[in-house]
């Protein structure tokens, strides 16, 4: 079942002149159609510019389409009376962990969701307990967010949009200002939340590593989408990513390299156990 | 040029209930032309000692020698510092603000004092640094890629003429190849410029790739302070402070657990591959 249907999406930005008259449009997507299927791990690829930050704002209807029309469920973003709804089943975290985070208190930013939509106060409270536990970070609920690392503070962003009890959430370039250490932290736990608790997640990011253990992964170049495939598909194809600016993990760069060299081995080596396991064998 | 810095302490909110002390005693010495990482987790005090670095704050305890004088002098010209000791902060192109680009790289080297010819050769020389040629003379910084914004933000320290550039995590939010083009620019820098380097940064593949020394901070201490290859020798200990080694030194170990004859201390890709590639030929893999 598909949770998300994007069909022949076109978005157009505005350019404007310096005496701020419309000179022209921009396309930052042309002619996407893409199918989410629900409960499924999709990360999307693409260099600066490449159109997926604006693909992931048309999700939960932060921009609408110029063209095309994109579905949450059986909710058009394109209909006003769906938006509530929308916004519901469809939550967003962004790169940067100090500008989402509102209150003094954990459990009170993580609160602050479905406070917003009427829900009873009994049920918030419990709401806050299951999302903060769902991320890890329910030792720190009465904690000021400023005291928390920015890994810890992406948990409680996430554990903000499970209160809102989503379908699908979507992570624009989540770990882009963390440390190792928090960029495993907010992946492992985005991980769970998408097996534990059926999550569909839409991850945005530039690290490869990241992205292995995706269901599957979408590569945007122009505004297009250029690649749709399994890890193991789309990073055999080294030669391909690095022409639309991206890169791969090193072990599958080595093995790469390796392969090139004469060692026989398969493409889209993409841990180090399987690495190990061919070369030892 | 040199820098050195004995037994600096700082504490932010001292005489308070909660004073935190970002720099636990830290000693070291940067040198002329030397490309220096700094890694280490949030928190860990990296920010906090390159601000010490071109005088942005003072020790709380503690000396800052700037070729062999002593910073906190009265008669210590701290202008002069802050112009040989350049500083690109974090998301530096959230710092542009003029009409056009070239205006924007003039700012710096006009606050100087200089004539009008030096400030637009300074301008010129600075931004073909960081490969950006006349064509982007004229456009509006905002119109640009994230990874041209960071060029022209960075072309605006250079225009200072630093002798010692320090970027704190200059790539984040760059894709892959925008990383590599960024610091692909500072190693010619380096090699071409002479400049001394120092790079904060939270990729262990990039610092092994580009730095001949690393130092890991940690809670405030410095913790190592070797050549890359020594450090990640340290891998577990490194994994204690969120840190790790890049994936390729990973990968030698499991080889090397698995009864191959393999050198561990690889730390870039080629490196691996020259090793794998020994032992393969060998036969005895």
């Amino acid at each position: 079942m598909n949770l998300i249907k994007i069909a022949k999406l076109i978005f157009e930005y505005a350019k404007y002149g310096e005496d701020g008259s419309v000179v022209g449009t921009s396309r930052a997507i042309d002619n996407v159609s893409i199918d989410i299927e629900k409960g499924s791990f999709v990360a999307v690829l693409g260099h600066n510019g490449s159109g997926k930050s604006t693909l992931a704002k048309h999700l939960n209807a932060i921009l609408l389409p110029t063209e095309g029309t994109v579905w949450i469920g059986e909710d058009d973003t394109k209909n006003p009376d769906a938006l509530w709804d929308i916004r519901q089943r469809a939550g967003m975290v962004f790169q940067n962990p100090d500008n989402q985070i509102i209150a003094n208190v954990v459990e009170e930013d993580v609160a602050f969701g479905p406070e917003n939509i009427g829900v009873p106060t009994r049920d918030i409270w419990r709401r806050v307990d299951e999302s903060l536990k769902a991320v890890g970070m329910t030792a720190f609920r009465k904690k000021s967010p400023n005291k928390l690392s920015g890994g810890q503070k992406q948990r409680v962003a996430i554990a903000g949009v499970m209160a809102m009890k989503p379908d699908c959430i979507i992570l624009d370039e989540p770990t882009a200002m963390l440390d190792p250490h928090g960029r495993e932290d907010v992946i492992r736990t985005v991980h769970e939340l998408n097996k534990q608790e059926n999550i569909t997640v839409v991850l945005i990011t530039h690290y490869m590593e990241e992205v292995i253990d995706a269901d599957r992964i979408i590569v945007m170049d122009e505004g297009k989408v250029v690649m749709d495939g399994t890890p193991k598909e789309i990073f055999s194809k080294v030669d391909q990513l690095k022409k639309y600016r991206l890169d791969v993990p090193q072990v599958t760069e080595l093995a790469y390299e390796l392969k090139k060299e004469g060692v026989p081995l398969e493409d889209g080596i993409l841990t180090i156990e399987e690495l190990v396991d061919a070369l030892c064998q | 040029m040199s820098i050195k810095l004995e037994h600096v302490n700082y504490i932010y909110e001292p005489d308070t209930a909660f004073p935190v002390h970002a720099t636990d005693d830290v000693s070291l010495e940067i040198h002329d032309g030397e490309f220096i990482a700094l890694i280490g987790h949030t928190g860990s005090g990296k920010s906090t000692l390159i601000q010490h670095l071109n005088g942005l704050i003072h020790p709380t305890s503690g000396t800052i020698y700037y070729n062999g004088k002593n910073i906190a002098d009265a008669d210590f010209s701290m202008k002069e510092l802050r112009s040989k000791v350049g500083l690109v902060f974090q998301y530096p192109e959230h710092q542009l603000f003029e009409m056009d680009v070239f205006t924007d790289v003039c700012f710096g080297p006009k606050n100087l004092g200089l004539s009008e010819e030096e400030i637009e050769q300074r301008a010129k020389d600075a931004l073909e640094m960081v490969g950006l040629d006349e064509s982007y003379y004229k456009q509006s910084p905002f119109e640009l890629s994230g990874g041209q914004k960071r060029r022209v933000a960075i072309a605006g320290v250079l225009a200072m003429k630093p002798e010692v550039l320090i970027l704190d995590e200059p790539t984040a939010g760059l894709d892959p190849k925008g990383r590599d083009e960024i610091l692909d620019q500072v190693a010619w820098l380096h090699k071409n410029s002479h400049m001394t380097i120092i790079l904060v940064s939270h990729s262990m593949e990039d610092v092994a790739r580009y730095a001949q020394r690393l130092i890991v901070m940690n809670k405030g201490k410095v913790m190592f302070d070797a050549t890359p290859v020594e450090v990640f020798r340290h891998y577990k200990e490194l994994e204690t402070m969120g840190l790790a080694a890049p994936q390729v030194t990973y990968i030698a170990h499991a080889l090397k657990e698995h009864g191959l004859d393999i050198n561990t201390d690889v730390t870039t890709v080629e490196e691996a591959k020259k090793e794998i590639l020994r032992l393969w030929r060998q036969r005895t893999c």
